[in-house]
Parts: structure tokens; C-alpha cells; sequence
């Protein structure tokens, strides 16, 4: 560890560990640390990613794919079922990791690209100077450092501390995060080749229940309900109820628990000297609560603004706009539309649910692309047209023609 | 005063508490959770706690 870096990131998930790499192949000075002794666990996720993103960043490895699948099958409450190949299924399907070895394995390509890796380093508070942040106070095995930066990148997780310190409230409503529970479970005879989710108020109120595929006859048994549905029943009870019922004799081998953003766009991710990167600058899809691609993609434009920002001798709220720009436009774009449907259809009932499934059964979704299936949703269901009118201000006028 | 109870054999170090807390009280630190005094045991962190591990003091 030296005394100063150019760039100081606080946390090795996948979108640290891709800003870390970034930075470091462009030639500046890089630390990463991570407060936990071991990255990648625990794990707090469902592990499933999209395969044509992923390989934008890393390419694939058979180490940390636990399953390739083709499609995922959505379960309405009344029990229809919908089956989507996986082109059109979401950033959550196609390949499902072992977040465990992932996470490792990107922090590695960081190494190699010349970052340096602290582990059970903990960052305790930001070193500000003249309205700029200069550096990160850290405590390493119980002993606390000082190491200034020109660049300092949170990527600290749903329960980031680094915004706060900076000024930025990214601070969670109930209303807002997904609170979540899953176990790895042998034994539930599932098909390998699809992820399953569950939808409706009764198993999962405003959330969701995924099974996905982990290989032999592994599965990730998971569940997020809306923190403000959780009350006296919490997420893992509601698993548990999901897991006697369905899957009486299958065996728990792992816990998991975690906490999803679902909140949208926060108003700012960057002050003087300073950018949030992943689930710290709560960058996770509304709908699916999927966050490793976004993650990744911003930590990728975090680490090439920095470089830019810092060659350029200017590392203010000025110069980082560039990063806030940038993910706004691409990835921020998706988030917003995302937004939008999740407000709507978390204030669906189960029988407006059901409704909506059987008005696509009998659809052919391997030849269908996403936007059929929204005009296929949109035709039966002209409610569901009202609803979503906030989401035509920024699609519709632009990619899907209605009068077809 | 320390104003909510975290039941270290329940918890599991997910971090959601943390950031659902709006004075930002909490930390994570390895596997368990701090509370500083900051705390005004507004009950959000108890009621989203995944498995239910917290319990707020009145």
C-alpha cells in the first residue's frame, strides 16, 4: 500500500473490480479495497446474467457458469405459465454464476491489469479538502491509514457510506428496495435449461419468486418482496412457505440474504473528486432487481472518465459529468423506463395479473421479439396502455408503432 | 444509547438495514452490525430486515 493513487476504489464487486481494471489499463495508479476478508461472499444475489452483456466485459468461463439456459417460464398466480426464449427474457437470463468464483475472477483481471487489491480493508471516512474529496481514511486489521487520491470511486454495496460521507443522500425508502431471501437447494428436480419465476401478492407481495438453474440438480430458491410489504412476514418466511409447499424434500446446502435498490435514478452520482459506481449509486433494474450488468457498464465508463478527468489535470463535479452524462443516456435510460413499470405493475392485483398472462398464452415467444410482446400485452389489455402512459414519453414515439 | 437489538444468530450481514436507515446509524462491519446514537429508532431497519433479525427498543 503506498500513500497515494490516482484512483481509490472502496469495494470489489463487479463494478469496482471493472473500474479498477479500467483505470489500471489506462495507466493510472489504482487501489481497490474491499472491507470483507473474502470477495465474492457472502453472496447476495440470484447469480443470473445475461450472456451477450457479460461477454462485453469478461469472457465466459466455465469455472463460474453453473448453467446456460435457454428461456425462463413465468409463472402467473393462477398458475398459467408463459415460456420466453432467452433473448427477450431479461439481463437476468442466460448464464447463472458462481458469484463466489465471478467476483474473483474480475477482481484478478483488475489485478493483472496493474491495480493493487486490499481485502478486509475497511473504508471509514472520506478525506475532504476545499470542498473536494482527497483520499479515503481506511482501517486494515485494525490499524488506520490515511491515502489520498485524485479520484475517489464508490462501489460500496446497497449499504454504501461513501455517498453520505460525500453529501449525496442515497438513503433507501421501504417503498424502494427489494428485501430478499434465497437458499441453494439440492434436490428440486427442475429443468436445468430454464429460470422460473413466480409472480403474485400471495407468494411474493410486489416482488417475485426465482428458481434458477445452478447445475446437476442444484437451484437457486430465492425470493425479493417490497420492503414496504415486509412487516411481520419477511421475505424469508415467505420462502419458506414457497419451499414446503413446492419443494417439501429438496435439501438446503446455502443461506443468502440481500437488499435490492429498486429505486430508480438517484438525483446525483458524482461530486468534487468523487463518482458512485453499481448498487452504491443504486444503479439496479427496478423491474428484475438484476444490478451486475449495469454495474459493470458503469464501473467501465467510471474508470475511462477518471482517466480522462484526471490527464486532463480537472477532476471537479465539472469534469466527472462526463461519467453522470454517460450512464444517464445508456444505461440510466433503461433504469428510468424500468421505473416506470414497476410502479405500475407492483399495483397490479393477482387477478389483473392473471389476466394479463392469459392474454398471452398460446403466443409463440421463440420467434417474438420484446416489442411484439408488449404490443401482444398493450392489445389485450388497454388498461394496461393508461398506465404505462409515462413510458411512451420515452419509448413509444420513438421504437414502437401502435396503429400497426 | 443504543436503540435497536440485531440478533447476531439471525442476522446475515446483508447489509439492506444499513442502507435503508435514514440518519445512516447503522454499519456493517464484517458479520455484525453497529449502531451509533444517531439512532432514532425509526423501526425502518427492523421492518425490511430480510429474516427479521432486528428489533427495535421503545
Amino acid at each position: 500500500m503506498k500513500s497515494e493513487y490516482d484512483v481509490i476504489i472502496i469495494g470489489a464487486g463487479p463494478a469496482g473490480s471493472i473500474a479498477a481494471k479500467t483505470a489500471a489499463q489506462k495507466g493510472l495508479s489504482v487501489l481497490m479495497i474491499e472491507k470483507r476478508q473474502e470477495i465474492g461472499d457472502p453472496v447476495r444475489c440470484a447469480e443470473g446474467v445475461s450472456k451477450i452483456w457479460l461477454r462485453k466485459h469478461i469472457e465466459p468461463d466455465h469455472r463460474w457458469i453453473c448453467a446456460d439456459v435457454k428461456g425462463s417460464r413465468i409463472y402467473a398466480p393462477d398458475g398459467t405459465m408463459i415460456e420466453m426464449a432467452e433473448e427477450i427474457a431479461g439481463g437476468e437470463v442466460g448464464y447463472v454464476l458462481e458469484r463466489k468464483i465471478f467476483d474473483r475472477a474480475l477482481a484478478y483481471e483488475s489485478a493483472k491489469a496493474g491495480a493493487e487489491v486490499m481485502v478486509k480493508t475497511r473504508a471509514t471516512d472520506l478525506i475532504m479538502e476545499n470542498g473536494f474529496v482527497k483520499g479515503v481514511k481506511v482501517m486494515h486489521l485494525g490499524e488506520t491509514y490515511d491515502i489520498k487520491a485524485k479520484i475517489v470511486i464508490g462501489a460500496d454495496g446497497v449499504e454504501s457510506k461513501v455517498g453520505r460521507w460525500a453529501g449525496i443522500d442515497t438513503s433507501i425508502k421501504p417503498v424502494d428496495i427489494e428485501t430478499c431471501a434465497q437458499y441453494l437447494m439440492s434436490g428440486t428436480g427442475i429443468d436445468q435449461n430454464y429460470c422460473y419465476f413466480y409472480i403474485g401478492n400471495e407468494v411474493a407481495p410486489a416482488g417475485y419468486v426465482w428458481i434458477f438453474p445452478k447445475g446437476n440438480d442444484l437451484a437457486n430458491v430465492g425470493i425479493g418482496i417490497l420492503g414496504s410489504k415486509s412487516g411481520e412476514k419477511k421475505a424469508i418466511y415467505y420462502l419458506d412457505e414457497f419451499v414446503k409447499k413446492n419443494y417439501p424434500n429438496a435439501r438446503i446446502l446455502e443461506m443468502d440474504v440481500g437488499g435490492v435498490p429498486v429505486c430508480g435514478s438517484i438525483e446525483k452520482t458524482i461530486v468534487n473528486g468523487l463518482m458512485l459506481i453499481g448498487d452504491a449509486a443504486r444503479q439496479s433494474d427496478p423491474i428484475t432487481g438484476g444490478g451486475i450488468i449495469n454495474a459493470m457498464e458503469a464501473g467501465k465508463i467510471a474508470g475511462e472518465v477518471a482517466y480522462n478527468a484526471i490527464s486532463k489535470g480537472d477532476v471537479s463535479t465539472r469534469a466527472l459529468k462526463e461519467y453522470e452524462d454517460k450512464w444517464r443516456t445508456t444505461i440510466g435510460y433503461d433504469i428510468d423506463n424500468s421505473l416506470i413499470v414497476k410502479n405500475t405493475f407492483t399495483s397490479f392485483t393477482d387477478k389483473e395479473i392473471n389476466s394479463l398472462a392469459h392474454s398471452l398464452e398460446g403466443v409463440n415467444f421463440s420467434s417474438m421479439s420484446l416489442l411484439d410482446l408488449l404490443y401482444a400485452l398493450f392489445k389485450a389489455n388497454k388498461k394496461l396502455l393508461w398506465d404505462l402512459r409515462g413510458l411512451f414519453k420515452n419509448v413509444v414515439k420513438y421504437e414502437l408503432d401502435f396503429e400497426r | 444509547m443504543v436503540t435497536i437489538n440485531v440478533n447476531k444468530f439471525k442476522c446475515g450481514y446483508c447489509g439492506a438495514c444499513v442502507g435503508v436507515c435514514p440518519v445512516g446509524a447503522l454499519e456493517l462491519v464484517e458479520t455484525w452490525i453497529e449502531v451509533n446514537e444517531t439512532c432514532t429508532s425509526c423501526g425502518i431497519c427492523a421492518k425490511i430486515c430480510p429474516v427479521g433479525a432486528i428489533e427495535v427498543k421503545k
